[in-house]
């Protein structure tokens, strides 16, 4: 049988506002699926010329797939989202790549032929389900020293790749997370994030954490704008004595949903449904899961390998700031500049939060945004480290670039 | 006003310590679409849903502290409005009853309306637009507090929405009366106020409260209140503008309260006064004027609350929620055995409507018998086609109807049919002899734990078990016809029926979702005996001289559903000539056997009236058949018999120990029979005209039960 490879477009993205996790968190007492099905909601809302009854998989990631989390969340999400039954959907796990990955699988199988459209997207309900519930790693990770045992501690391997890259100082590193919260209030004040937020309506019946009663959350609860460096410099190192690492230029542990419309190129067109991004290559890479940091690096490399472009061709990029050392070691790799303009142009996880399976597509929300604001930027790629060791990068095209879909 | 609103409820409060108290928190956000800073109140009174909000004194108070904050934030510029909603799954079902049972005087009764409405109304005099996000179960005061608001939304998952006081014996008195009418128009508002309410409370739901025009917009439950809170940043931003339809204050006015009037007619018959007090206030809120019809519901609401009707109504109300879930003098539920296969001698009409109902709750095997295979396939087939109309109505879903045909069977040898069977009943002719033989029978072939229940309404269920090496598993399980419709089951206790059986019969009548009141093997257990002294001494009065329509009248300020004549086509003459003659038997002295009714049922009979000018009149043939005395009554003599004639036996019957107490007698005639809520069943209102005080030189309940405390 005759197969053309289609092409595969990012169509739309909405994420819930990102809360801290814990009891005096904003979704303290809000569920990760409501979380999910209130994102896909607005997604369908927002895009009515796509008819639901057209969505051929629903992919929802999540890292702890247990409880309000589990079920096979990417069911049970389109089910309580209102989608029609016929419409299937299941989980994805690759830790906090998990929506990304729910993005490029969904994506493959489009390029296949398997899926017109697809709703992909990722939760992560940090509070209800801290990192490392439920884990039960294999004695042989230790006993044949497979791993490092910090490998599990995601804190210990940024201090591993500060290790790796002496010359990505504390202070660096906190100059960065001073530029990301800037930049992310930035952001908000010129309203580039909010139009993409879904307001969640969140209970509260904890006196302590604050007014009881019904409340919503309509923005990012993690952000501290006006953070400076002396703020940052007195925090504690928590992950080793001397260290480097800090709560301050660190994402936090946080809440929240992404979603997201993939669909091919033909059907976005033939649908009437906006096409914000096109999808040009995708990669994922091992690397030491002690320093898995480093991840984005060998990733990118592939994902540009494959794409024939090289990094210089790369006008915006959206990096997850897990830590920031792992943006820093990135772009000390690629020589370019801390405070380069193409990158993380809104802020990132170290403000916004960084709720592990969900911050794939805040990336692609982020840089689709960008790809409107800047028609001259043709490519920009999302890329993301992972725990235990990986990385994951997305090359995306500009539609609103003038070459758009021509020869590179 | 707030200081003395504040008295005004402490004082209340003071009277309800053990009210469950709702808190009406205050919480601040900011709009979408940078609409401003928003107060929202939640309605919460700390348990899950399963325990519902409601509105005491001491909540009233929660309420007017929070009303007290967002009053002044409004005043200062602070918010740009203020909303209302509830906690999950529920808005606020209203007043808390306890609460009004407790009252003794005419003005602590009014402090509870006035109450309410000076809270209530405070949120339509705030500085800012006012809205009620009804996002779940919402009844009376529930529902009156958002209509108290400038702008209402809906969830469409909310699954009842009422006014469900006049249903009570109260008027919607906290607004409700008056507000309604001016939003959505006189006719809309009698049908939620009246027609829904004396319709068994039939609920509305989110969808079918928008489309009435109470709510300007409605929600999915998913983001109910997120799309609420959007709407409301529109709504403030002017970006939405809600318009509603014009109503109709003029003739339409008039003719919606006819309507009212000629429901409440037709439903009580004049004889309970909740629905004619609302509908005076829905009529003179035709001029708009909000307080005036505010004092006109705390006076309505007042007299109400201190009279007999309304006590009656909240008696009723529990008994049928609590007492008809929890049976008195049921054994231990963990007794029951379990119930996997359901067996059915008889294929006649009730036999194939028992196989219905035991199919449908309980959704294992039911196999049918009878004497010969045509009467089997039609008992059968009757079920199938049964199955098939709930098919059509999508009550059933095609795997579900194709389930439940394959479970229904059909065979002529018991043996075949019952070997595996755990219940067993029988509905076939009311003759002792015969049943004696089915039981045995059955006995042969069936499983030793097997309960062998009948569905006799008049004979003996220790008689029909006598025969038996078992005698200890025969229970009776008495239906009332129609008996898809009718809540109520007898469960009749025969001298050697074990805990066991009875449990397990209990437990049966659970799952058929009946109300099961445990009764004494005793002649023509509860309702039939009641009904039938009642019927005979209507036809004793009828035989000795009174014209029938006098006699009829005389029970029409009762508000029967419908009068003992009609009734006794309904039931068929025969049967209750039948009913009759056994109870003659068993009570001659106070049953008789009218000879009318005899010449009537000789005649072939199957009634006494004529409809053919549209209202029941004298059948000029029954008239001819009839042989009258010479003792002509009035209404008021003949009232005054049957009456006592009814405490009489009641009294009798618990002197008995037919049933427990009187609250059983009136929960089988609430759900047997269905007497009015508004007299309780009967015993509260033979209480409360002197009846049972007459007749048995005490009352039945106690003050305080069903009437206003001392």
């Amino acid at each position: 049988m005759p197969r053309t490879v289609r092409d595969v477009v990012f169509v739309d993205g909405v994420r819930t506002p990102f809360g801290k996790a814990g009891p005096k968190g904003i979704y303290h007492e809000t569920r990760a699926d409501d979380l999910i099905v209130k994102a896909i909601r607005e997604l369908l809302r927002r895009n009515p010329a796509l008819d639901p009854a057209k969505i051929d998989e629903v992919a929802v990631a999540a890292t702890t797939q247990i409880g309000d989390q589990g079920l096979t969340i990417g069911r049970t999400a389109g089910i309580l989202a209102g989608l029609p039954q016929s419409v299937p959907g299941y989980s994805i796990d690759r830790m906090c790549a998990g929506a990304l990955t729910a993005v490029t699988t969904t994506a493959g199988s489009i390029a296949f032929g398997a899926y017109d459209a697809v709703i992909a997207g990722g939760v992560e309900h940090m509070g209800r389900h801290p990192m490392g519930e439920g884990v039960d790693p294999n004695p042989r990770f230790v006993s044949e020293k497979l791993v490092d045992e910090s490998a599990l501690f995601m804190g210990m391997t940024a201090e591993n790749l500060h290790d790796r890259y002496p010359s990505i100082t504390k202070q660096r590193a906190d100059e960065y997370a001073v530029r990301s919260q800037e930049k992310a209030a930035k952001a908000y004040a010129n309203g580039k994030i909010q139009q993409d937020l879904v307001p969640i309506s969140v209970r509260r019946t904890n006196e302590e954490a604050g007014e009881t009663g019904w409340g919503l959350a309509t923005q990012d609860e993690p952000m501290r704008p006006g953070t400076t460096l002396e703020n940052l410099s007195g925090l504690k190192t928590p992950f080793r004595t001397h260290g480097r690492v800090t709560a301050g230029n660190a994402a936090g542990l946080n809440d929240g949903a992404t979603a997201s419309i993939i669909a091919s190129e033909d059907f976005a067109r033939e649908n009437g449904l906006p096409v914000k991004m096109r999808l040009v290559s995708y990669s994922f890479a091992g690397v030491e899961p002690e320093v898995m940091g480093y991840g984005p690096i060998p990733a990118t490399e592939k994902a540009l390998a494959q794409a024939g472009l090289s990094i210089s061709d790369i006008g915006l990029f959206e990096i997850n700031e897990a830590f920031a050392v792992q943006v820093l070691a990135f772009l000390e790799h690629y020589g370019i500049a801390d405070d380069d303009a193409r990158v993380n142009q809104y802020g990132g996880a170290i403000a916004f939060g960084h709720p592990l399976a969900s911050s794939g597509v805040r990336l692609m929300t982020q840089l689709a945004r960008q790809f409107e604001e800047q028609p001259e930027v043709r490519y920009g790629l999302t890329t993301m480290c992972v725990g235990f060791g990986m990385g994951a990068t997305v090359i995306w095209e500009n539609p609103h670039h003038k070459d758009a879909g021509g020869d590179k | 006003m707030s200081t003395t609103t504040t008295e005004l409820l402490k004082g209340a409060a003071e009277l309800f310590p053990d009210e469950v108290v709702t808190q009406a928190h205050v919480r601040h956000l900011d709009l979408p679409a940078g609409a401003g800073r928003f107060a929202l109140i939640t309605l919460d009174n700390g348990f899950d849903h399963t325990k519902p909000t409601t509105f005491g004194p001491g909540s009233l108070a929660n309420l007017n502290a929070a009303i007290d904050q967002v009053e002044k934030e409004a005043a200062e510029g602070t918010i740009v409005g203020v909303g209302i909603t509830g906690k999950p799954f529920i808005f606020a079902v209203g007043a808390d009853l306890k609460g009004v049972e407790i009252l003794k005087r005419h003005e602590d009764a009014l402090a509870i309306g006035k109450g309410g409405h000076d809270v209530f109304k405070r949120l339509a005099g705030l500085a800012v637009p006012t809205f009620a996000y009804y996002n779940g179960a919402a009844m009376g005061g529930g529902v009156e507090v958002g209509l108290h608001c400038a702008y209402r939304t809906v969830s469409k998952a909310l699954p009842a929405f009422s006014l469900p006081e006049v249903f009570l014996g109260l008027v919607p008195g906290w607004g409700g009366c008056t507000l309604l009418p001016n939003l959505i128009g006189a006719d809309r508002a009698v049908s939620v106020i009246i027609e829904n309410s004396l319709n068994q409370n039939k609920q509305l739901k989110g969808k079918q409260v928008f489309e009435l025009g109470i709510a300007d917009a409605l929600f999915e439950g998913a983001d109910f209140l997120e799309q609420s809170l959007v709407w409301t940043a529109s709504v403030l931003n002017g970006t939405v503008k809600v318009e509603r339809p014009e109503i109709d204050r003029g003739e339409g006015w008039d003719a919606a309260v006819a309507r009212g009037l000629a429901i409440a007619d037709s439903k009580v018959h004049g004889a309970a006064p909740a629905a004619y007090r609302a509908l005076e206030i829905v009529a003179a809120a035709k001029d708009g004027d909000l307080q005036k019809g505010f004092d006109a519901e705390d006076k309505a609401l007042a007299d109400l609350i201190m009279g007999g009707e309304l006590r009656s109504g909240i008696y009723a109300f529990n008994l049928v929620q609590k007492r008809g879930k929890r049976p008195a003098g049921a054994p231990d539920k963990n007794l029951a055995r379990p119930v996997t296969k359901v067996g059915v001698v008889g294929a006649g009409l009730m036999a194939s409507q028992l196989a219905l109902l035991f199919l449908r709750r309980l959704e294992v095997p039911v196999v049918l018998t009878d004497i010969d295979q045509e009467r089997v396939d039609k008992g059968v087939s009757y079920v199938h086609g049964e199955i098939d109309k709930l098919l059509l109505k999508g009550r059933v879903n095609q795997d579900k109807a194709n389930r439940l045909k394959a479970l229904v069977t059909g065979v002529l040898d018991k043996a075949e049919g019952f070997a595996d069977a755990d219940f067993i009943i029988e509905a076939v002719f009311e003759e002792i002899g015969v049943k004696q033989q089915v039981f045995a029978e059955v006995e042969a072939v069936a499983p030793a734990h097997a309960i062998l229940a009948t569905n006799t309404s008049s004979l003996s269920v220790t008689e029909m078990a006598s025969k038996l090496k078992h005698p200890e598993r025969v229970v009776g399980f008495h239906f009332f016809n129609p008996v898809a419709i009718l809540p109520l089951l007898e469960i009749v206790r025969g001298e050697q029926t074990d805990d066991a059986s009875l449990a397990t019969a209990f437990g049966v009548a659970k799952k058929l979702k009946k109300t099961a009141v445990l009764v004494k093997d005793a002649p023509a257990f509860v309702v039939n005996r009641i009904l039938t002294r009642f019927m005979g001494e209507i036809q004793n009065v009828i035989d000795e001289g009174t014209p029938v329509p006098v006699a009829e009248k005389a029970v029409e300020p009762l508000g029967l559903p419908m009068s003992p004549l009609v009734l006794l086509e309904l039931v068929g003459p025969a049967i209750g000539l039948h009913v009759s003659e056994t109870l003659n038997r068993a009570f001659p002295d106070r049953f008789t056997v009218s000879p009318n009714l005899k010449a009537v049922v000789e005649a072939g009979k199957r009634g006494f009236y004529v409809y053919d000018s549209g209202k029941p009149e004298l059948d000029p043939e029954v008239a001819a058949l009839l042989t009258q005395g010479d003792s002509v009554l009035t209404e008021e003599q003949v009232r005054a018999r049957v009456l006592d004639a009814v405490a009489q036996e009641i009294g009798l019957m618990l002197d008995e120990g037919v049933v427990a107490e009187a609250q059983d007698v009136d929960l089988c005639l609430i759900t047997g029979a269905g007497w009015p809520f508004h007299l309780g069943g009967i015993t509260p209102y033979l209480d409360r005209e002197g009846v049972s005080e007459r007749v048995n030189g005490k009352r039945f309940l106690e003050q305080g039960l069903a009437s206003v405390p001392a």
